[in-house]
């Protein structure tokens, strides 16, 4: 028996449970620690905190056509709206000439926001008794200038035919009171009418700078979508559902886990034992991986990475069956861990490249979610062959080397 | 010892025994599609009250929504409705009706998929699954060989068909995350067929002069038995504690890969390696 062995085995079991502990036990002693347990890191996708995911096609309208232009202004004002309602960590994004894909994660009403998201118009003119006159959806055009003559600066806005009648007579009926410019339920102007306003053609003066005005003017135009959106596909997932599918999640993980751990250990004794650690280390390496990369965990992704326990499992699985053999073929214990690992490590890798190729292929031709069980997977197959020949075989030696079990019996053979 | 190769009759002849059946049901009835595939709503709610079935169907009907299988039980007081595509503001319509009729509901989940991303996926399914396939055979066809190649790939046809088949069979319905599966129980039968495989050509590398290839086949079989085992139960293990445990929307995931990663150890001992075997034979005959 060699003490130092023993010690330096002892330490990597520490090491493993501590690091265990901290991921995943609320321990009092942390509460003032914000960032324990790390597994609570973890970002969680809306299948699994609630939310929704959403896919909008931009179709031409009467008045505009899509383009780079208007698709631009449309995820302006998508931008924009939601920042309004405070969703945190809100996905905005182009795919193709004309989509956006849009989730939100974490939010109590997901259908509702949906609507909000896609309404046509927010921008609204009011009078004072808080009367909408018009909407974004009459307004044609904003645009700031300077006044050749006086050099003031102004926004002109245009408005369409509908909006031209209903502006002239609201004007009419204001003349000397306030209209009310407000985007998204918030007063952005107050403007005083100063005379009936008839043609469709209206000025708003009184900006400090050229800049200002075209602040105001961007808001303006991009207040009413330029574009009609059309949900092609949406996924809602209430909070109710997304919370009981996180807690049958971890319930179904951890039954898994521990199913595993135990027939590794009855079956394969020593090693199972030094496997199952592996695992655990495995397991923990994975999570911070996931953690650090911010990668999404969906319901899929847990799949994927609980069905990457099994093949990390495999890994040991095919250098255990070998260093078994070897050890039949009357080796020392010692050399037959080393060719064990060396031949069983070839199998290991064929195999897992095969897997790989098919996890690949699903992330390039899979939906969002599915990505999220392709990218858990892959980073899954990965470490599992970097845990199996470092860690591993690297145990196995120390336990060969401590000299405390010196039966081949209890290696299996 | 058991001889794996003599038999391989046997072995095809249970293969084709679970396949026929579910290759008719797929000519004959085809699949119990998703919304995914044919567009639509699917919503899921959870009443405050108890009551009939018939009501949440009659709201669903009552409002002109209804698809041809729409209102089904899901668990307590929860209820999976099927409806052509919706508005958002029929979905909002929907479920403020069933405020006013059956109680307060809870929307658990509300999924729309408009026809034209129902037959992007459905492409995408198929691209996928032949790029898959392709790039497995190269892959193969560079480490060990063509022929191997080919074997392993007859061996993911019948995890694939015996899925598709039983899929079939049962009515199951299948949505997008039933392609991932599929590719996953790809990923999984190729990887127990390439262990063995691996074994094969190692064992080939040591073949003594008259050897025989059926012999050499079967003894690299039985050196990997345990292990194919083995991985397969500690799979099995995580697939069913998902499948009782894990979180409703992904039953008939887990469950396809339950069956898949089954018939993929089936098909990786009883299948690849004799075909394998058939296809060498022809090749001498060839030859000769």
């Amino acid at each position: 028996m060699r003490w130092s062995k023993l010690l330096s085995i002892a330490a990597v079991m520490l090491a493993i449970v501590v690091l265990g502990i901290t991921a995943a036990v609320p321990l009092p002693m942390f509460k003032n620690i914000s960032w324990l347990p790390w597994g609570n890191q973890t970002i969680l996708g809306l299948d699994l905190q609630g939310g929704v995911h959403v896919v909008l096609e931009a179709k031409d309208t009467p008045t505009s056509k899509v383009n780079e232009e208007t698709m631009k202004r449309a995820q302006a004002v998508l931008e924009r709206r939601i920042n309004e309602t405070g969703v945190s960590e809100p996905i905005i994004q182009r795919q193709g000439e004309r989509r956006i894909i849009v989730e939100l994660a974490g939010i109590n009403d997901p259908e509702q926001a949906v609507m909000d998201l896609i309404k046509p118009a927010y921008l609204e003119f009011k009078n004072e008794l808080g009367q909408t006159i018009i909407t974004g959806a009459d307004l044609k055009n904003a645009l700031e200038s300077r006044d050749p003559g006086s050099g003031q600066v102004e926004v002109d806005l245009t408005f369409t035919k509908e909006g031209t009648s209903k502006f002239a007579q609201a004007t009419a009926a204001n003349v000397g009171k306030n209209i009310g410019i407000y985007l998204d339920n918030k007063l952005l102007q107050n403007p005083v009418v100063q005379e009936p306003i008839t043609n469709g053609q209206a000025r708003i003066t009184g900006y400090e700078d050229l800049d200002e005005a075209h602040t105001i003017a961007i808001l303006l135009r991009s207040g009413a979508l330029p574009v009609q959106l059309d949900v092609m596909e949406k996924r809602t997932v209430g909070p109710q559902l997304g919370q009981d599918s996180l807690n049958r999640s971890i319930n179904a993980g951890i039954v898994g886990i521990v199913a595993i751990l135990v027939f590794m250990l009855i079956y394969y004794r020593i090693p199972g034992l030094i496997a199952d650690l592996a695992l655990i280390f495995y397991a923990l390496v994975v999570l911070a991986i996931f953690i650090g990369i911010h990668a999404t965990m969906t319901l899929p992704g847990i799949a994927g990475f609980l069905l990457s326990l099994g093949i990390a499992v495999d890994a040991n699985v095919i250098i255990f069956e070998r260093v078994k053999e070897e050890l039949r073929t009357g080796k020392s214990i010692r050399s037959a861990i080393d060719s064990g690992f060396k031949r069983g490590f070839v199998a290991v890798f064929d195999a897992n490249v095969t897997t790989l190729i098919a996890a690949f292929v699903l992330y390039f031709f899979g939906s969002s979610m599915i990505r999220g069980f392709a990218v858990t997977l892959s980073i899954g197959i990965l470490v599992s062959m970097f845990t199996a020949i470092t860690l591993t075989r690297w145990f196995l030696h120390l336990t060969a080397a401590a000299n405390v079990v010196k039966d081949p019996r209890y290696y299996g053979a | 010892m058991f001889n794996f190769i003599q038999h391989r009759k046997i072995w095809y002849i249970i293969s084709l025994f679970v396949i026929l059946p579910g290759l008719f049901s797929m000519v004959t009835r085809g699949f119990n599609l998703g919304i995914d595939f044919i567009g639509g709503n699917l919503v899921e709610v959870q009443l405050e009250q108890g009551v009939k079935i018939e009501q949440v169907r009659g709201v669903v009907e009552g409002l002109g929504y209804a698809a041809s299988k729409n209102v089904q039980e899901s668990g307590t007081r929860t209820y999976l409705i099927r409806t052509r595509e919706l508005t958002e503001e029929e979905s909002a319509t929907l479920i403020s009706t069933m405020k006013q009729k059956v109680g307060d509901v809870q929307l658990m989940r509300n999924d729309r998929v408009g026809p034209v991303i129902g037959r992007e996926i459905t492409i995408n399914a198929i691209l996928a699954l032949l790029i898959a396939a392709a790039l497995m055979l190269v892959y193969i066809s560079f480490r060990f060989e063509f022929k191997q190649g080919l074997a392993a790939i007859t061996a993911i046809l019948h995890d694939v068909l015996v899925v598709l088949g039983i899929f079939s069979i049962f009515q199951i319905e299948v949505d997008s995350s039933f392609v991932a599966a599929i590719l996953t129980i790809i990923g999984y039968s190729i990887n127990d067929t390439i262990v063995i495989f691996d074994r094969v050509r190692e064992n080939l590398r040591m073949r003594k002069k008259g050897d025989a290839l059926v012999d050499l086949i079967n003894v690299s079989l039985w050196q990997t038995l345990a292990r194919s085992i083995n991985t397969v139960m500690t799979v099995l293990f995580v697939l069913i504690a998902l499948y009782f445990l894990g979180g409703t929307t992904i039953k008939t995931f887990v469950l396809a890969l339950l069956i898949g990663v089954t018939t993929g150890m089936y098909s990786s001992i009883f299948n690849a390696s004799p075909v394998w075997f058939d296809l060498k034979r022809l090749e001498k005959k060839a030859t000769k």
